[in-house]
């Protein structure tokens, strides 16, 4: 598919004695965001651990922009142009934001070489990191941290982002900023896969979307129109999406 | 099916291994017959010592996945035991007996103490603490010399029966083309022979049971044993306990075929680095590789350096020409430092080397290999 | 944009952690009550501060090693005895130590540079030896725990032996230059030059590691690689060459303590290794596995231990240690400075 920069076909892999991707075709359009949907334990982690290289697939290939990963270490990944931000963030507690952001910053071997103007935005969407800029980031709040794994994300332009859960347990307000921070890479060109489980984010967000169950993609295709089709999110997700979105519990925790 | 049943069901599986086994045992049984000379009997009793010593770390190491540097500790406990009980109380049996009892008691207790405290924690806590643990039961013997005769260690009598000139037959007993008198010394080989045996099948015998099967299984995974019901703590702290006692009875059979005890004979690093060859290269939880390791590794210790030194030699001439004359400094440098390599002293560091290669290619070690 | 107000402690800063240093604080001072006179508490305090900046300039990089990489060096005593020994070399007749050469020059200062030569030899060659060291012994068994004590104790016996080759197996005599024998005279203190100036080189160390920590990018690569090796490979890093490295420094800040300690003892054995071995893994296990800071701390407590009950009560000198040690890990039981690690 022309225009496509992220491409799985017939990923498998397992974990130890489990097999999780049970051959996961999946194609990102360039410059798009798309929403990994899909139940708990229906393999979205799996599969973003899979393309990072962390876990490797028994079968298949992830081709990102005509390089086939499956040959790379997750470092050689990112220096494609990925940035991960996993589910558990990362965070390394014992550094300061400062820190934190410098690691993530490759070009930057001082904190006097990061790109200002990005900082500058950074910080215009997360204050809380210029407030708390030499605090360890171990002390900062969990909205705060993964504002700060978001932000470790947007320090240098990237490809691809690859981001697992971002808005879960969060405060309203903060998912604003890390909606629009989002939007704001996107119009740069980057191309984000994002799995989320809060479905009015994915909703405002995705252009695309791709619907996981058990190991395997069972729908993708346009955002929107899985938006307006709360048949195929019953039968594909369990639930509806409804008048739309805030991050009420009724959107978390359904059955797996 | 007899004889299997005396193994504990638990046959060598492999018909090289049970022969060069056999032939092991037999040659060890009949050694006072077979091998003329003091040394020879020597290195005989010290293998039989370390047979006992190493299966009781196997059950450790091999079978319970426990790594512990303390092991010379009970066999120090056992060896000063007897030598202390002999010391003060003259040599009689009863003190033998007692030394013994008083030994078993102190190694079961502490290893109870080392077991409950220090199984918890991550095997690498437990490794350096057992180091340090080991290390400072080595510095507290030579301390407490008013007790333990400090770094000269103690000399001690044996009783009557045990001794070189008591006679239990009048006539000499026949060797391979020589005669040897049936004396106590010949007495306390074949008594050494018996209990290790004996205490050999009797480990065998644990391993094979329910409870060695609960050991293996903690071993492979320690958290599905705990989620099946197992309280592992407990079962690892039986094992330590098991262990250490064999241990303290192969210090006390050290000590009494010694007539001697000392820290560095029973409690020295050196010591502890030795057993963990033996276990390795014999081949971990099998128990049959303490026979084969502890028999390759003596016989090196005291054999391997004459054989090595008829292999230096041609390489020593060799130099020995190169320096007459002009050849590179350089090389003459390189290839005197290989005769040194290859010199009788630096066993070690073949068997080390060996060590290292078993650890990684042959983690059965011998024993694997052959089945 | 209205922002939920953030849970956080009002001061921007985490109250520092002060409660080891005055562990260390009230053994000094203890120390000071039982003994009868000042004079021989400064000595004695000097030269517990001399052996703990020794001990703690092995221990860390061993605890980083661990920290990082979840690996566990038994055998990082033949780093020492390697740095020891090329020490004696560098020092004895075949090198500075010949008549006329710079170690019995009357001046001060080429004595001082022989000894800081024969230092930055033990490094250099102890960083080589550890670079093999990982590349042979140790990387093979990553993630295997039982198969890395036992290799590294393999490795730690090859290596001794092939010492032991080199230099022979009796104990050999490292000499101390002139202008760092015999004592200062503090009043009625009597300080060793020596331990002066193991002290100096010890904080120098301590300094230069803890600029290089906080202020390198390496630095914090090390240290959030403690915490999280994972993210840090995903963030673009190969986290193997920054193993290697940190596994080069620290079998080179071991030779560098292994020639320090030669020094301090003045006559060593090929098993001096193995000897030093068990007080650091004292040490980092009381300072808590992968933290730097933590083995300092630990690391003074053991050198001021070992010399208080050295001449109070020489006997128990080892079981203080280790006496110590289990105090500690009952106060905290994850070591004076535990890391928070989303291992």
């Amino acid at each position: 598919m022309s225009g496509a920069v992220l491409c799985l076909s017939g990923v498998q892999t397992r974990i130890g004695a489990y097999h999780i991707l049970h051959g996961v075709d999946l194609t990102v359009p360039a410059g798009c965001v798309l929403m990994l949907l899909g139940r708990n334990g229906a393999g979205k982690t799996t599969c973003v651990r899979t393309i990072m290289q962390h876990w490797r697939a028994c079968a298949g290939s992830v081709r990102f922009d005509g390089h086939d990963l499956g040959a790379l270490t997750p470092s050689a990944v990112a220096h494609l142009g990925v940035a991960y931000v996993p589910e558990n963030m990362g965070i390394f507690s014992d550094l300061t934001v400062r820190d934190n952001l410098l690691l993530a910053a490759r070009s930057a071997r001082t904190v006097a070489q990061i790109d200002r103007t990005r900082l500058a935005r950074i910080f215009s969407h997360f204050p809380a990191l210029e407030r708390f800029w030499l605090t360890p980031a171990g002390s900062l709040s969990g909205g705060q941290k993964q504002m700060l794994a978001v932000a470790r994300a947007l320090i240098e332009r990237r490809r691809l982002l690859l981001i697992d859960e971002p808005s879960k347990g969060l405060a309203p307000a903060i998912v604003e900023t890390l909606i629009t921070a989002l939007a704001e890479a996107r119009a740069e060109g980057t191309t984000i896969l994002m799995v989320e489980q809060n479905l009015s984010v994915a909703r405002r967000l995705g252009d695309h979307c791709a619907v996981m169950d058990q190991g395997r993609i069972v729908h993708q295709g346009a955002m929107a129109a899985f938006s307006a089709d709360p048949a195929l999110q019953a039968r594909l997700l369990g639930f509806t999406l409804g008048s739309g979105g805030h991050s009420a519990e009724g959107m978390h925790g359904f059955a797996a | 099916m007899r004889k299997l049943a005396f193994l504990s069901n638990d046959p060598p599986k492999s018909r090289l291994l049970a022969a060069l086994l056999a032939a092991v045992v037999a040659a060890l049984a009949l050694a006072p017959l077979l091998f003329p000379g003091a040394k020879a009997l020597a290195v005989a009793a010290k293998i039989l010592v370390f047979v006992l010593l190493v299966a009781s770390y196997d059950l450790l190491l091999g079978y319970t996945g426990i790594v512990s540097f303390a092991h010379t500790m009970f066999f120090g406990i056992g060896a000063y035991g007897i030598a202390i009980a002999c010391t003060v109380l003259g040599p009689s049996w009863s003190a033998i007996g007692l030394g013994l009892m008083a030994a078993l008691t102190t190694s079961a207790l502490l290893a109870l103490l080392i077991g409950l405290l220090s199984l918890r924690v991550r095997a690498i806590f437990f490794a350096m603490v057992t180091l340090a643990v080991a290390s400072a039961t080595q510095t507290l013997a030579s301390q407490l010399s008013a007790w333990t005769g400090g770094e000269d260690g103690l000399n001690f009598r044996v009783p009557i029966e045990l001794s070189a000139g008591y006679r239990w037959l009048e006539t000499p007993l026949p060797g391979l083309g020589f005669s040897v008198p049936a004396d106590g010394r010949l007495l306390a080989y074949w008594g050494l022979f018996a209990v290790v045996s004996a205490s050999f099948l009797i480990l065998l015998r644990v391993v094979n049971s329910p409870f060695g099967r609960v050991l293996q299984a903690i071993r492979e995974n320690a958290f599905r044993a705990e989620a099946i019901g197992f309280r592992t703590t407990l079962y690892r702290t039986q094992a330590v306990v098991i262990a250490a006692l064999f241990a303290t009875l192969a210090g006390a059979l050290l000590a009494l075929w010694l007539r001697y005890n000392g820290p560095d004979t029973s409690l020295s690093f050196e010591l502890m680095l030795d057993i963990l060859l033996m276990v390795v290269i014999g081949g971990m939880g099998t128990m049959y590789g303490a026979w084969l390791g502890s028999a390759l590794f003596l016989l090196a210790q005291n054999y391997l350096q004459t054989a090595l030194a008829s292999l230096g030699q041609p390489l020593a001439d060799l130099v020995g020409l190169l320096v007459g004359s002009d050849a590179n400094r350089i090389l003459v440098g390189v290839l005197s430092w290989s005769v040194e390599l290859l010199s009788p002293q630096r066993w070690l560091l073949w068997l080390g080397i060996l060590f290292v290669l078993s650890v990684y290619y042959f983690p059965s070690g011998i024993v694997g290999r052959l089945r | 944009m209205a922002l939920q107000p953030d849970a956080l402690m009002p001061s921007h800063r985490v109250p520092p952690d002060i409660a080891p240093w005055l562990l260390i604080a009230a053994l000094a001072a203890g120390a000071f009550f039982v003994m009868a006179s000042p004079s021989t508490w400064l000595t004695l305090t000097i030269a517990g501060l001399a052996m703990g900046l020794m001990l703690f300039i092995i221990a860390s990089g061993l605890t980083l090693v661990f920290g990082l990489m979840d690996v566990l060096n038994f055998g990082h005593g033949v780093f020492i005895a390697t740095g020891a020994f090329v020490a004696t070399t560098v020092l004895g007749p075949a090198g500075f130590g010949a008549p006329g050469s710079w170690l019995l020059a009357p001046e001060p200062a080429l004595q001082i540079l022989a000894v800081l030569a024969a230092m930055v030899l033990a490094m250099v060659l102890t960083g080589a030896l550890g670079f093999l060291f990982e590349r042979v012994i140790v990387r093979p068994v990553y993630g295997q725990h039982l198969k890395q004590i036992l290799i590294t104790m393999g490795g730690m016996i090859v290596v001794e032996e092939l010492i032991k080759s080199i230099w022979g197996a009796q104990a050999i005599a490292l000499p101390l230059p002139e202008c760092l024998r015999g004592v200062y005279l503090l009043g009625d203190a009597a300080i060793e030059r020596f331990r002066l100036f193991a002290v100096l080189i010890g904080l120098g160390v301590l300094l230069a590691l803890s600029q290089l920590l906080s202020r390198t990018k390496i630095g914090l690569l090390v240290r959030a690689g403690v915490q999280d090796r994972e993210m840090v490979e995903s963030l673009g890093y190969p986290v193997r060459r920054l193993f290697v490295a940190v596994f080069v420094a620290g079998s080179a800040l071991a030779g560098l303590g292994g020639a320090l300690w030669g020094l301090y003892q003045q006559t060593i054995t090929a098993q001096i290794g193995a000897q030093v071995n068990v007080l650091i893994f004292i040490v980092i296990i009381m300072g808590g596995l992968g933290s730097v800071t933590g083995s300092l701390l630990a690391a003074l407590l053991v050198g001021l231990m070992a010399n208080y009950t050295g001449f109070l009560a020489p006997k128990i000198a080892l079981f203080s240690n280790i006496g110590l040690m289990v105090a500690v890990l009952s106060w905290r039981p994850q070591g004076l400075r535990a890391l928070a690690s989303s291992r």
